[in-house]
């Protein structure tokens, strides 16, 4: 069976305007709408292409986080996924430990191919995919733009600074998306009462035999300074005149 | 109590890049800190001597091997782990070469990583921002012997050079995978200056209509000196191509001068740009958030006021 795992994350919708609470302990999450983190859902879009194509048979849906993350995985399953797997974790769940869940289940399922976001839009930390290509002692191609897959090899085109680069890995392979790869399908209403149907399985982190450790003591959160809003000018040349006496121009 | 420190330097083959030296700056904002650059390349002799020549660089390791003619993560990141025992602290630049790279690295060595570090309190306490900008956290590691990072270049000056480090060969006994393999990079124009490093910046929204609309900037841009950007919109319609896009999943940028031209100012563009000196923006519609962040402001039509400033200058 040729099975594609995607990764998602439970995040704050990226509509909601964040706000640190006022004794710096973290962000305001009472009552704020939570969503799939968008580059997740671009690598589940993705892994449904492939499917779609005839490049996989299934698409295994997991994450790692509390129990609330159902919702999120039933809207996975209302995309399109085959079954998700839901690692049941509550705190603040780090990427090394994250990875290593991931790679606890990369070993029950044997993908060809694992697709992860580039980031969560919360943490930003960006470290996912690496780390869990790192443990699986597999190929990585982060932010991807781009994915052809040719018997054995993908071909993966990135985003990177100086342009675009693209690698030839050999499969099995973890993948992040970067924002162009795809844009997701929305989901309709009879898919979600589909997905009610679907497998999705809860196991606590501690029977995949992975310890939740923290390493990174939250110490405080701030908001960012704000930059003190300027003055208005009325054309183009008193806008040159501020600038060169400001030596910018 | 000293700290050594390991950087790992990014580089074309032939120039080392300067989110090195400001990797460098921000590594010796730790007291006691002993700082080494690491060079990875087929033929690292060039760019490790340049990385000698930073103040506050004590030694440089250059690391001759083919397989390291292209900066491949999955072949780095194995030859990174073997170099870092003797260090605590093992730092890239938050660039997508070291974001990719320095994560397989802390995998390999089982260390937590704090991405994007904007300000380093000792080598175990650093500040960075998460929520696309609009938090800042301050993290402490601990039970971490080892910490990876990657260092938000926006955040930090360059160091200057003057320095005169040792530069030491070493060879290492890894083996390195072959499962993955460098095909192609697109070749980028380099006639301008590098968006990342440029003193000026000039960024076009989706006001500009087209790729076409965009070269007023570049006929700007190249009377000042200045480097192009874009919003992601601009380049989600295929006005520039990617590697222009400015904002929290672009560049994150700290110029001299910004000028945002059409660009209606989304949060996740603000992010990228927060750190400029002075920003402009120049917009039809007064009530665009971009005038919330600018220093000078101008509400008018861009394709009247950007050719009206060039005939100015």
């Amino acid at each position: 069976m040729k099975r594609i795992l995607v990764g998602i994350k439970r995040v704050v919708d990226y509509n909601v305007r964040i706000r640190v609470k006022p004794d710096g302990t973290g962000v305001v999450t009472d009552g704020v709408k939570m969503s799939i983190n968008p580059f997740d859902e671009i690598a589940l879009e993705e892994a449904l292409r492939i499917k779609e194509r005839g490049g996989a048979d299934e698409v295994v849906v997991a994450t790692v986080g509390p129990a609330d993350t159902q919702q999120q995985l039933r809207t996975a399953l209302a995309m399109g996924a085959d079954r998700a797997l839901l690692v049941q974790a509550d705190g603040v769940i780090e990427p090394l430990v994250a990875a290593r869940a991931l790679l606890k289940l990369v070993e029950r399922e044997q993908p060809l191919l694992v697709i992860l976001g580039k980031q969560a839009i919360d943490d930003d930390n960006g470290q996912t995919a690496q780390i869990l290509a790192a443990l699986w002692n597999r190929p990585q191609a982060t932010y991807a733009s781009k994915i052809e897959i040719t018997g054995e090899t993908a071909r993966v085109t990135r985003e990177v600074d100086a342009g675009l680069e693209t690698l030839d890995v050999d499969l099995p392979a973890v993948i992040s998306t970067d924002l162009r790869l795809n844009e997701p399908r929305y989901v309709k209403l009879p898919d979600i009462m589909k997905a009610k149907k679907k497998p999705l399985d809860t196991l606590p982190l501690a029977d995949l035999g992975v310890q939740a450790r923290t390493q990174l003591k939250l110490v405080r959160f701030e908001a960012p300074p704000q930059r003190q809003k300027g003055i208005r000018v009325k054309d183009a040349a008193e806008l040159v005149d501020a600038l060169k006496k400001k030596g910018l121009l | 109590m000293s700290v050594q420190i390991l950087i790992v330097a990014e580089h074309d083959g032939t120039r080392l890049n300067v989110s090195t030296a400001k990797c460098v700056t921000c590594a010796r904002a730790v007291s006691g800190a002993v700082v080494t650059v690491a060079v990875f390349a087929a033929d690292a002799a060039a760019v490790a001597a340049q990385a000698a020549q930073l103040a506050g660089v004590d030694k440089v390791l250059a690391v001759d091997n083919p397989a390291n003619a292209h900066a491949l993560a999955a072949v780095l990141a194995p030859q990174v782990a073997a170099l870092a025992g003797p260090y605590a602290l093992v730092l890239g630049p938050s660039t997508t070469f070291g974001k990719d790279l320095m994560a397989r690295v802390g995998g390999l060595l089982d260390a937590p990583q704090v991405s994007d570090i904007m300000a380093i309190e000792s080598a175990v306490r650093f500040r960075r921002p998460i929520y696309a900008g609009n938090a800042i956290l301050t993290v402490e590691a601990v039970d971490a012997p080892k910490v990876v990072g990657t260092v938000r270049t926006a955040s930090f000056e360059g160091a200057a050079s003057g320095g005169s480090a040792a530069v030491e060969k070493v060879s290492l006994n890894v083996t390195l995978p072959t499962h993955t393999r460098f095909v192609s990079v697109s070749a980028a124009r380099n006639d301008r200056p590098d968006l990342q490093t440029a003193a000026r910046v000039i960024s076009g929204g989706r006001a500009l209509g087209s790729a076409d609309g965009f070269k007023i900037l570049y006929s700007l841009a190249d009377k000042v000196g200045a480097a192009v950007g874009a919003s992601r919109a601009a380049v989600d319609a295929g006005y520039a191509p990617n590697e222009m896009q400015v904002g929290q999943t672009g560049k994150i940028i700290a110029p001299e001068l910004y000028m945002a031209v059409g660009i209606s100012g989304a949060i996740q563009h603000l992010t990228g740009i927060k750190d400029a000196r002075t920003i402009v923006a120049i917009n039809k519609d007064g009530e665009a958030p971009i005038f919330e962040v600018a220093d000078f402001g101008l509400v008018g039509d861009l394709f009247q006021v950007i050719p009206e400033i060039e005939r100015l200058l």
